[in-house]
Order: structure tokens, then C-alpha cells, then sequence
């Protein structure tokens, strides 16, 4: 039990880390038989040095080990670091693929030929920032620094967002916000006043039931779930499991409910309805925090399971039963957000409702719920203040995705794209990382939007699709071949992790910090990175949070106290007050009415499969990051190509054998680039058919990849915008089968 | 002393990390594999069962392959781990057509390889990679013959299966089902 | 449905998705060593009857192709073995449960007792044979005062060196197909029956011809009750073993079996044999032809059908 101090009590412990750091050593547990020793083994490697993990979000802390002839031999898992506990998963473990690749840009590239027709010149590192500099310059004079605006994803992007606002723009989007997580922190923020975050606040390890809504984990390899998911089932937490897919995590669920997709919504609010009208909710909890239970309860009066059932196909008995088991195991149960949640558009309150649930269970602040975590006060090295922006994409949407907290991939991908109701289109892309091409949905408008630019940057380890409409390509060093960013983690207990080079950069290539202030120097905005290298900068920085960079070299991951007790703050019903309008719970957003969107969520019917077509499902292999480590060795020579699933009825309807190759054409007519291998499987519903993404390259640079298996983003030509915060619906989407190519479209 | 593996059906999610983390470890050639993983799908949607094993050697007591030999490079070691000599081996594949498990393949330099229980681990008391990086804890390994091992333990109060048992080879790699 | 699938990539080259580690070399090998077994059995069992003047085609011409088919069946096994270069240690170990070993040692020793036994027969077949050397001379003699010794133990060693052409399969419980016991009986028949085919070929007399046309009709005989006992063992065994005889009851063996092997191989050839012991003419070539090929695709059949039988787990 939490003997909660409260944050808002402002008792500061002064605790900076002296005990959190302990060398583990070699010994072996005679009681239990376990060897208990940490992964070294004398004379098999000269040195190992710390790192995190860049093959996916989730930068788990590691171990970098060399052999005696210097060559990285094998990445481990870090044991002090809560993302990992010290086991990596396979792309973590395959990450030395990444390294070898021989695949990997190697010297920064200017175009000489037409945008996408892949004809580049070498150039000089000194050639291609004068090339860059001058190009930004030019735009910041002719249309203002706001219309440049930078892509992200990975460490490196924070270098280049600092060099973007020091020239004058704060346009800095992630697609992993409106592509993928945007909906779930704008629904939560709604209701709780804050996000569920990264790596998310949810306390697995202690919970008695988690409720997956189309979550894969396993499939996906969100390293830190999948450990606990495990710890919490041998426990004996009940899982259940929303998916129309027999899914891993499914097959390892007391409950799996196979729903019709897309009607979700229809379920959360019946099972909102049974908590409500079974009196199974939390009483004491929504009366000491919620707003609008009332309003609640009137809301969903006729949404029974009943109701739910002619929606979902989900039996009314089923839908009670497991409400009932949830209320059972409150308040240790997580009704978990997902994290891929863009899928039909009003996905901000799907993700509403998810998080009301979790407030009927009480689970918010409470053990085996959502924790709240806590993260270093970590300083950055100090620079001038950033000029401000006159105008942010924003601008572009006047009126529209009011509740957007971060900037829209997509929204800057469309307001390039010139129109007459714009005085001013984005001019410059600077892509750091992140393969937009199958990144945004609605690709034709992407590369619409890339051919309307005067300049695009693209900085990454290997060629992409995107690499090939770049004007200049900066080729990055690999993760295990240099210094990031200290990685400063909100968790249970806050951490630190160092970066740093196990080898030097093969190649012509370099890390983003270099990259970024070579750039500010030559456009004299050198004095926005005022340090002499990254070593200079870390040591700066990590002094100020009582360590080293040698200290940090030498443990790879620093473990700090909690500042504040506040672990679980609702744990026994203690006085709270949320960063809502009504500093309550709200069940009733007040905020969402305030801006004019529906403030209880409602179920809408979504489109549904044309006869002959099917719903397209996408979703993830364990043994990839999304498109980006098609091309890896080692994670290729485990998965080379993905396939489509296609339930047995259907596939005997249409005479489909397994491994038979074929193409993909959704409603709009567009035929996938690639053709796709057939797996027959029960896994899959009826209606729908299931492919994993990243696959289908089309740039023949990529020697394991290109043109091994279709790609989904291909097919998502659909996109419905979600009006609250503009997340790109992408599971509207419908396919049928072609048996010959499509038509080569003319670029 | 008599090692033996157990990997926990309930917690294998088949991500992969045993097969990659073998070929990283033992430095196993690109397109070759010690490991590898097995999902079998049994019923009709919506009633549907899925079991996931990750497999290997199985390290047979009564081991074919050290039986249809024709030099002894196929041989027990210490513990009952089944090796390959690869400076005795004549790639005849003999061992290879003798494994019902299809474990061994032909490493690219020509002898026959396979999964060793990472021996070179082993001897220095470390788990087998694959044991060691499993991110779901999934796989056990220890000695048979101390009833304290976590190994013992779970065969002890799990139910177990082993694979093609009725092949006579009796396989000392488990499946807690 | 039943869906078992490995979802890691596995494709381990000769091993996924089918085993096929053994191409042409290991069935021609085998097919070279059954009928080198045959020929010798033939030569020195009739040198045991005395015969040898009566045959001398069986006896004493025959007899000269088996070191060289020996060593053809050598290259090629060599040419099989993916790690050549230690070859040598199959001479280092003796394995009493390895049939790769027993082959090896057998060959080891019948290889030089061939060229010995051709050797004691030089005079008689080539009047003007000289040995040129006195020691060459005198050591042949006494060899010959030897050959019913020789014979007897040529008799044994090829008659273990033919079977184990067949048991070297059947020792593999692993693979379904492979795992009965009358592979090794059902290869040696067969190794004799093209030996059989091949001396009536070439004898030079209506006697030797006869004899061995109906040894041969015989030994046609017995292997195709062998089939039939080897796939009626089959359908009697376990679940993996109806699986592997299904292979060849409608499965992809089918065709290349029935017809190929039992239909082309042995019944038609059986059929010609029986009309040309009742005078008819029969070009000569063709039953040998078609026994010798049959002879050969069956041990190519054996070889790859018995590697993609497996254990269904």
C-alpha cells in the first residue's frame, strides 16, 4: 500500500540517486538452481558499451558487446533499465543488422535528376549543407521560416528541431502522433486532464485483468507490456481481448471476442452501460472525482447489451459477463488505450470512452490500473532563446482540430500541397527518419505534395522511398556508432540512459547532432548550439543531474528516487485535483463542449465492406519496426515478406491457395504496387483481411526488401480525419483480389 | 547432471527474440537457423485454439543422429548436450535424415550444425541465449537431476509435453502446455 | 482446420521447406552398389557351383565392371559429402550403429577383394595376359588355389553390402518411409535382378542366357511381392507411416512409381523376358534397358520420397 505524499504537498525529498546504481555480478542461486549472472562471459568480448535501442519508440537501454577483433558482436538488454529489464526483444536484438546492412546510404547525396527518379550525385558534407543553407535561406526570403517544417521520428530529430526553430518555425511533426497515438492522449487529457504518454502509464505488472481493444501485444513487441502481460498472467490476471483477429494476445485471452470491426464504440458503451446499470462501478471513486456521472448514466440508458449486440455480433451474455469480470478485479484493471488508435476517425472518443471505463473501474491512480510516473528534471544545455514563429500550421486549419496537441503530419503534408484559399503553402520538408511515403496515408497526395516543394531534406540510415524524392540525402550513422540524446524516461521509478558509439561510423557517415550544427553554421545559427561536440554537451548536462558522462559510460543506465510518494495518488481515495476545467474526472468533458464536439461519446456507424471486398486490417510482426527494418539481415532472414490473411470461407469462395501470389485493389481502384502471398487462416473474420505493415518496397536500393510483399499504405487512399485533433482514420479502408498487376502508374 | 529445456506454451508469444538472439550469439550464417518458431492454429473462427513453441535440438537422450554417425562427431557431452565435432564430421547428412525434428543443417564451411544449448554459456553457468533474452520469461533451463531446479519445478507441478515422443528419441527439450 | 506453420523464417538451405539433402549422388551410389553386389554374388556362387566354364560371362567378364562401378559409386558419395576433407575419420571410427559406417568398411574391404577376384580370372578371360612380374605371378596362383575362399567371403560382404544400400534408409525412423526393414532385402533383390538382366545381355551362350533370363523373372518376381509387402507395412503402421505410403496411394509418387518404376520398370520387362524364353524375339536391349533404368529410378524415388516423409507434429 502507497503511503501517499502528495506531489501538491511540495515535501521535497532531496534524493538524487546515490543508491540506484549497482554493478550486478556473477552468481548463481544454489536454492533455486538459476544462474542469476548478468550476460558477460570472460574472453568472449573485449568491451561492451551502453546504449538504447533506436530500432523502435521504445529505446530500451542495452548493452552493446565487441569482440576481440573490435566488431560489434551482439546487443543485450540493459539490467537496470524498466523499459527492458534487461532483455531486448528481437529487434533489439537483431539491431546489429541495422549496423551491417551494407545496404545503408553512405555518403550524402545531391538529386541531379527529377524528384523520385532516383539520380543523385555524391557530394561533400561541406556541398550539401551549403545546399541546404542556401535553400532555407532562400525560402525563409521569399515565403518566411514558417514554411519549412520538419518529420521526425528517432532521437536524432531533436537536433534538427532545435535547427528549424532557431531558423524560425516550431512546425515539428511526429506521424506518430496523427498516424498513430494523437487520439488517445487528446481523449485522455479530455477526461483526466492528462495523457497516457510514452511508454504508457499503464500498471500491467500488478493488474488482475487488462482489456486489449484491437491491441496485439506480442505481435507488436512494445517490449515493456510484453514482459509484464506476461508476469500479470502467470499471476493470474484475466485477459480479454477485443479483436476480429485471433490474435497472439488473444489466443492467450479467458475472453476473446471477436467483433464485427469497426464497432468498437458500440461495445465500450455497453459495457459502460452494465458497469453503470449493474451498479458494478466504483462508487466512492466516481463520487469523490468524476463530473457528468449523471449525465452518463442518462446517456447511455438504452445502450444495452443488446443494443451492442445487433452492432457487434458480441452476445449480450458475453458483454455482461466480462463487464462483470472487469468490475470483479477493479480497481486493478487496465481497459487499455492502444496505441495505434487511428482507425475511423472518431477515434478521439473511442478513446474518450476507453478512458470513462477506466474511471467506472477506478482504476486511474490506482495499483494495477494507470500509475503516475515520474521522470529526472533534466536540464538541456542552455542556447538563446528561439526566435518566435509568426504563423504555425495551425493556420492552415483555421477552426478545425481544436484539440490538437502536437503538430499533424498529415495536416503539413496537405497544407504543401498549393491552393488558392492559402497565401502560403509549406515549402520545405526536412525528414528526419521516417519513410513518409508509408508513413501518411493517401499517398498520391503525399507525393503531390513533395513535388510542390522547392526543397527536401531527408536524413536516415537507409535508402527509402522517401530518400528517393529527396533533393539532399544526409546519410546518418547508425545508432551503435554514436552519441544521442541522454534518453530521460517517465516511469514507475525515473531513469537516464546514455547513447554512445560502440564503433566508429562506417562510411561517410555522421551523426544528427553534427549534422544539425554544421548546418547552423553555415546559415550563422551556430550560436543556438553552443557547445564544441556532443561529449562537451552530455557532460554539461548530465553534471546537472548529480553524474558523468565517464560515470555514464560505465553503467549505460541511472536509476533516480521518486521525488514524490505519488506512485498510485488515488490509492485510497486521497484528495486530488485533475488539470480539468472541473479539476474532476470528466465524464462529461467540458472542454470537448466548449469547442463544439460531442461531450459524451456516441456510436456512429462506419462504412462497411462492398460485396467482394474486404476490410483491410493491418497490424504488426514482432520481428519488425514498421517499414524500417524491412532490410535488416537478421530481422529479414526471419520474415521476408508479409502475407494477407484470408479466412477459409472466403478463401474457398475466391479459390485461393495458401502462397499464392496475388495483388490487392481497394475501392478507389488502386492496385497494391506489389502482390502479396495468400496465408489461409481461421485467425481472421469473414469480412475482413489482415496484412502486416512495412512490407512492399519499392526502392530497388533496399537488396532484401524490394518488391517482397504489398504494402497497406498503398491501399489506404481513404482517410478519415478525426475532427477533434485531424488523426488519420486509416481503417476504412476495403481490398479485393486481383490476379494480375495493376496498371504501371506513370510518375 | 542432465540439462533440459522447458518453454512455457502459456507465455511464448513467438516473438522471435530465441532465434535472433541464437544467431547473433553463435554467430549462426545469415539464412541458416538453430531456432525457430512453430505456431499451430487448431478450430474454426470463432472457436479457435493457437500454440506457439519455440524449437530447437532437442537433445535426445536416445539421440538418432548420434546413433546413424558414421565418425563420431555426433556425440553426448557433458550433461547429455548433443554436439557436433565439426573436425570429425564428413557431411555425409546422415545424422540430418536421422532427425525427426529436422534440427541440423549444413553450415555453409560444409560440417553439420546445429543448437548446443550455447555449450560455451553453459560451461560458464550462463543460460542459453535464447533463455537469456527472452522477453516473456518463457523458456526454463537447468538440470534434470536437481529436484530444486527451477526446471524440475515446473516439470514437477505443469503439465508437459514433449515432441514426437513416440519417434523413441526421448527429448529433453519441454513444453509446459 | 489444423494450421501448424514456422513463423520464423526458418528456410534452411537442403533442410525447408522439404528435406532434400541428398540429391543424385547418394541413390546413383546405391544403385551402383546393388549392382556391383549382384554381379559378385552371381560370379562367386557359381564359381562355388563349378560353373564357371558353363558362365563365363556371369563368372568371369562380369566381375571386371565392379571396381570400376565401385569407384564411380565412391566419386559420387565423395561428391556428396559436404565436408570432404575429413573423409578420412569415417576410417578412424568403427560405428556398429551407424549403416553409414558399416558401408564404409564394407566397401573398404570389398573394393580390394573385386580387384583381387577380376585379377585370379585375368588368364582365363585374356589367354596372353601377362603378369610381367614373377612375385605378381606367384601371388596370383596362390590367390587362385584361394578362390573358393575368396568366393566365400565375396558371397557374405556383398551380400551385407547390398542389403545395406537399402538399410542404410530403413535405419532412419525419422523418416517414415525409409523405416521398414524390407528396404534392405527389396534392394538387394533389385541390385540382383539388374545384375541378373545385365549378364543375360551380354552372355554369348543360349545357356547362360536362359538361366539368367529366368533368374532374372524370378528375382522380378519376388521384388514386386516385396513392394507390395512394403506398402501393405505401411497402411498396417502408425498414422506417419499411412501418410508416407499415401505418398505413393495417390499422392505425388504415384505416377513416377506405378508406372515408371513397377509398370516400365518391372512388369513390362518381366513380360518380354517370359515371351523371349518362349522364343519370341525380343530385341535383347530393351528388357535390360528398362530393367536397368527401373532399377535406377526406384532407388531415386526411395531417396527422395523418403525425405519428404516426416513426423507430423
Amino acid at each position: 500500500m502507497s503511503n501517499t505524499m502528495n506531489r501538491r504537498d511540495f515535501i521535497k525529498i532531496a534524493s538524487i540517486g546515490a543508491g540506484g546504481v549497482a554493478f550486478a555480478t556473477p552468481l548463481f542461486d544454489f536454492s533455486k538452481g538459476e544462474i542469476l549472472a548478468p550476460d558477460v562471459i570472460p574472453g568472449m568480448y573485449a568491451k561492451r558499451t551502453p546504449t538504447y535501442c533506436e530500432i523502435c519508440f521504445w529505446k530500451c537501454a542495452g548493452w552493446v558487446h565487441t569482440n576481440d577483433k573490435g566488431n560489434i558482436w551482439k546487443v543485450t538488454g540493459h539490467e537496470d533499465d524498466p523499459h527492458s529489464n534487461g532483455r531486448l526483444c528481437p529487434r533489439g536484438t537483431g539491431g546489429v543488422g541495422m549496423y551491417n546492412d551494407e545496404d545503408r546510404l553512405k555518403t550524402p547525396l545531391i538529386r541531379t535528376g527529377e524528384r523520385g527518379n532516383q539520380t543523385f550525385r555524391e557530394a561533400s558534407w561541406d556541398e550539401a549543407f551549403t545546399y541546404i543553407a542556401d535553400g532555407l535561406k532562400k525560402i525563409a526570403a521569399e515565403h518566411g521560416p514558417e514554411c519549412v517544417a520538419l518529420f521526425s521520428h528517432g532521437s536524432g530529430g531533436h537536433y534538427f528541431g532545435d535547427l528549424i526553430k532557431a531558423y524560425g518555425s516550431s512546425n515539428i511533426a511526429a506521424p506518430s502522433y496523427a498516424q498513430c497515438r494523437g487520439p488517445r492522449e487528446v481523449g485522455f487529457i479530455a477526461t483526466y486532464g492528462e495523457g497516457v504518454e510514452s511508454p504508457e502509464r499503464v500498471d500491467i505488472r500488478d493488474t488482475r485483468c487488462l482489456v486489449l481493444i484491437g491491441s496485439h501485444f506480442g505481435e507488436n513487441m512494445h517490449n515493456g507490456p510484453v514482459q509484464e502481460i506476461a508476469q500479470a498472467t502467470e499471476k493470474g490476471a484475466t485477459i480479454i481481448t477485443v479483436d476480429p483477429r485471433f490474435s497472439t494476445v488473444a489466443s492467450k485471452s479467458k475472453f476473446w471476442l471477436p467483433i464485427k470491426p469497426a464497432t468498437d464504440m458500440a461495445l465500450l458503451l455497453a459495457w459502460i452501460h452494465v458497469l453503470i446499470y449493474e451498479d458494478l462501478y466504483d462508487k466512492e471513486y466516481i463520487e469523490k472525482y468524476a463530473f457528468g456521472f449523471e449525465e452518463l448514466k442518462a446517456h447511455v440508458a438504452q445502450m444495452t447489451p443488446e443494443w451492442a449486440y445487433g452492432i457487434t455480433t458480441i452476445k449480450p451474455e458475453v458483454i455482461r459477463q466480462t463487464a462483470r469480470e472487469m468490475a470483479n478485479a477493479s480497481p486493478r484493471v487496465i481497459v487499455h488505450p492502444g496505441r495505434h488508435v487511428t482507425w475511423y476517425g472518431d477515434d478521439t472518443q473511442r478513446l474518450r470512452t476507453v478512458a470513462m471505463l477506466n474511471a467506472l473501474l477506478g482504476s486511474w491512480g490506482r495499483r494495477g490500473g494507470y500509475y503516475y510516473p515520474e521522470q529526472v528534471d533534466f536540464k538541456s544545455y542552455p542556447h538563446p532563446p528561439f526566435p518566435t514563429p509568426k504563423r504555425t500550421w495551425k493556420d492552415a486549419y483555421p477552426g478545425k482540430f481544436k484539440l490538437a496537441g502536437l503538430a499533424l503530419a498529415s495536416g503539413i503534408c496537405d497544407a504543401t500541397v498549393p491552393t488558392t484559399e492559402r497565401d502560403c503553402s509549406f515549402k520545405g520538408w526536412i525528414v528526419n527518419g521516417t519513410n513518409l511515403i508509408h508513413t501518411l496515408p493517401n499517398q498520391a497526395n503525399t507525393l503531390k505534395a513533395i513535388q510542390a516543394l522547392e526543397l527536401m531534406v531527408v536524413i536516415d540510415t537507409m535508402p527509402m522511398e522517401i530518400t528517393g524524392y529527396a533533393d539532399v540525402i544526409l546519410p546518418e550513422c547508425t545508432y551503435l556508432e554514436r552519441y544521442d540524446d541522454i534518453r530521460v524516461s517517465k516511469h514507475r521509478e525515473p531513469t537516464i540512459a546514455l547513447r554512445m558509439p560502440a564503433a566508429k561510423p562506417k562510411w561517410n557517415t555522421k551523426p544528427a547532432w553534427w549534422m544539425a550544427k554544421g548546418i547552423a553554421d553555415k546559415m550563422d545559427l551556430g550560436h543556438y548550439f553552443p557547445w564544441k561536440n556532443i561529449e562537451e554537451k552530455l557532460e554539461w548536462e548530465l553534471k546537472q543531474v548529480g553524474t558523468s558522462l565517464e560515470e555514464m559510460q560505465r553503467i549505460g543506465v541511472k536509476k533516480y528516487k521518486r521525488q514524490f510518494d505519488d506512485l498510485y495518488p488515488m490509492q485510497n481515495l486521497e484528495d486530488f485535483e485533475f488539470n480539468t476545467n472541473t479539476g474532476k474526472i470528466e465524464l462529461f468533458s467540458t472542454a470537448m463542449e466548449d469547442e463544439g464536439y460531442d461531450p459524451l461519446p456516441n456510436y456512429t456507424a462506419h462504412e462497411e465492406p462492398p460485396d467482394g471486398y474486404y476490410r483491410l486490417i493491418y497490424g504488426r510482426a514482432p520481428m519488425h519496426t514498421f517499414s524500417r527494418t524491412a532490410n535488416n539481415p537478421n530481422l529479414t532472414d526471419l520474415m521476408d515478406e508479409n502475407s494477407v490473411w484470408v479466412n477459409p470461407k472466403i478463401a474457398k469462395e475466391w479459390g485461393l491457395k495458401n502462397d499464392q501470389y496475388l495483388w490487392l485493389e481497394n475501392q478507389d481502384g488502386i492496385v497494391s504496387k506489389t502482390p502479396i502471398k495468400v496465408r489461409v487462416t481461421e485467425r481472421i473474420r469473414f469480412d475482413s483481411v489482415y496484412m502486416v505493415h512495412g512490407f512492399g518496397h519499392t526502392n530497388n536500393k533496399l537488396s532484401r526488401a524490394y518488391g517482397k510483399g504489398a504494402s497497406d499504405a498503398d491501399l489506404i487512399t481513404r482517410v478519415h480525419v478525426d475532427p477533434v485533433m485531424g488523426g488519420t482514420g486509416m481503417r476504412g479502408n476495403f481490398v479485393t483480389f486481383r490476379f494480375k498487376a495493376g496498371e504501371e502508374v506513370s510518375s | 547432471m542432465r540439462y533440459a529445456m522447458a518453454v512455457d506454451t502459456l507465455k511464448c508469444v513467438g516473438c522471435t527474440d530465441c532465434v535472433v538472439a541464437c544467431q547473433t550469439e553463435n554467430d549462426v550464417p545469415m539464412g541458416h537457423c538453430r531456432d525457430w518458431i512453430v505456431e499451430k492454429t487448431t478450430g474454426t473462427y470463432p472457436q479457435l485454439q493457437l500454440e506457439i513453441r519455440s524449437e530447437r535440438c532437442n537433445h535426445c537422450a536416445n539421440a538418432p543422429c548420434v546413433r546413424t554417425c558414421p565418425t563420431e562427431a555426433s556425440h553426448y557431452a557433458a550433461g547429455g548436450i548433443v554436439l557436433v565435432e565439426e573436425s570429425e564430421c564428413i557431411g555425409c547428412k546422415a545424422c540430418i535424415t536421422s532427425c525427426p525434428y529436422d534440427a541440423r543443417f549444413i553450415h555453409p564451411e560444409g560440417y553439420v550444425d546445429k543448437c548446443t544449448f550455447c555449450v560455451q554459456r553453459v560451461e560458464k553457468g550462463q543460460k542459453p541465449a535464447c533463455v537469456s533474452v527472452c522477453p516473456t520469461h518463457a523458456m526454463i533451463f537447468g538440470d534434470l537431476d536437481d529436484p530444486n531446479s527451477s526446471i524440475s519445478k515446473a516439470m514437477a507441478t505443469r503439465k508437459w509435453k514433449s515432441l514426437i515422443p513416440e519417434a523413441g528419441t526421448d527429448p529433453k527439450v519441454f513444453y509446459l502446455i | 482446420m489444423i494450421e501448424e506453420i514456422i513463423t520464423s523464417g526458418r528456410m534452411n538451405p537442403e533442410i525447408d521447406p522439404v528435406l532434400h539433402v541428398w540429391g543424385w549422388e547418394i541413390p546413383f551410389y546405391l544403385f551402383l552398389g546393388g549392382l556391383s553386389a549382384g554381379i559378385l554374388i552371381f560370379s562367386a556362387y557359381f564359381t562355388l557351383r563349378n560353373r564357371q566354364d558353363e558362365l563365363p560371362i556371369a563368372v568371369k567378364w562380369m566381375p571386371i565392371a565392379v571396381p570400376f562401378l565401385i569407384g564411380i559409386g565412391l566419386i559420387s558419395l565423395l561428391l556428396d559429402l559436404s565436408h570432404v576433407l575429413y573423409a578420412w575419420q569415417l576410417f578412424t571410427n568403427i560405428r556398429w550403429e551407424s549403416p553409414m559406417s558399416w558401408g564404409a568398411w564394407t566397401l573398404m574391404l570389398i573394393t580390394p577383394l573385386s580387384i583381387i577376384w577380376v585379377a585370379t580370372w585375368m588368364e582365363d578371360i585374356f589367354p596372353n595376359w601377362d603378369w610381367k612380374f614373377e612375385e605378381a605371378k606367384t601371388a596370383v596362383n596362390w590367390l587362385k588355389s584361394q578362390r573358393r575362399l575368396l568366393a566365400q567371403v565375396l558371397i557374405l560382404l556383398s551380400i551385407i553390402l547390398g542389403m545395406y544400400t537399402g538399410i542404410l534408409l530403413s535405419a532412419f525412423n525419422a523418416r517414415p518411409f525409409w523405416n521398414t526393414s524390407i528396404l534392405g532385402p527389396l534392394f538387394l533383390t533389385s541390385g540382383l535382378s539388374a545384375s541378373a538382366a545385365l549378364i543375360s545381355f551380354f552372355s554369348r551362350t543360349e545357356v547362360e542366357k536362359r538361366l539368367f533370363t529366368r533368374i532374372d523373372i524370378i528375382l522380378i518376381g519376388i521384388e514386386l511381392f516385396m513392394i507390395i509387402h512394403l506398402f501393405m507395412g505401411h497402411l498396417a503402421g502408425t498414422q506417419v507411416h499411412i501418410q508416407a505410403a499415401k505418398m505413393f496411394l495417390g499422392g505425388a509418387y504415384t505416377v513416377s512409381f506405378w508406372v515408371f518404376v513397377v509398370g516400365l520398370g518391372l512388369i513390362l520387362p518381366v513380360i518380354l523376358e517370359i515371351l523371349e524364353l518362349k522364343h519370341k524375339f525380343i530385341p535383347a536391349i530393351v528388357p535390360v534397358v528398362l530393367i536397368v533404368a527401373g532399377n535406377l529410378m526406384l532407388r531415386f524415388i526411395v531417396v527422395n520420397a523418403g525425405q519428404a516423409s516426416r513426423w507430423l507434429y
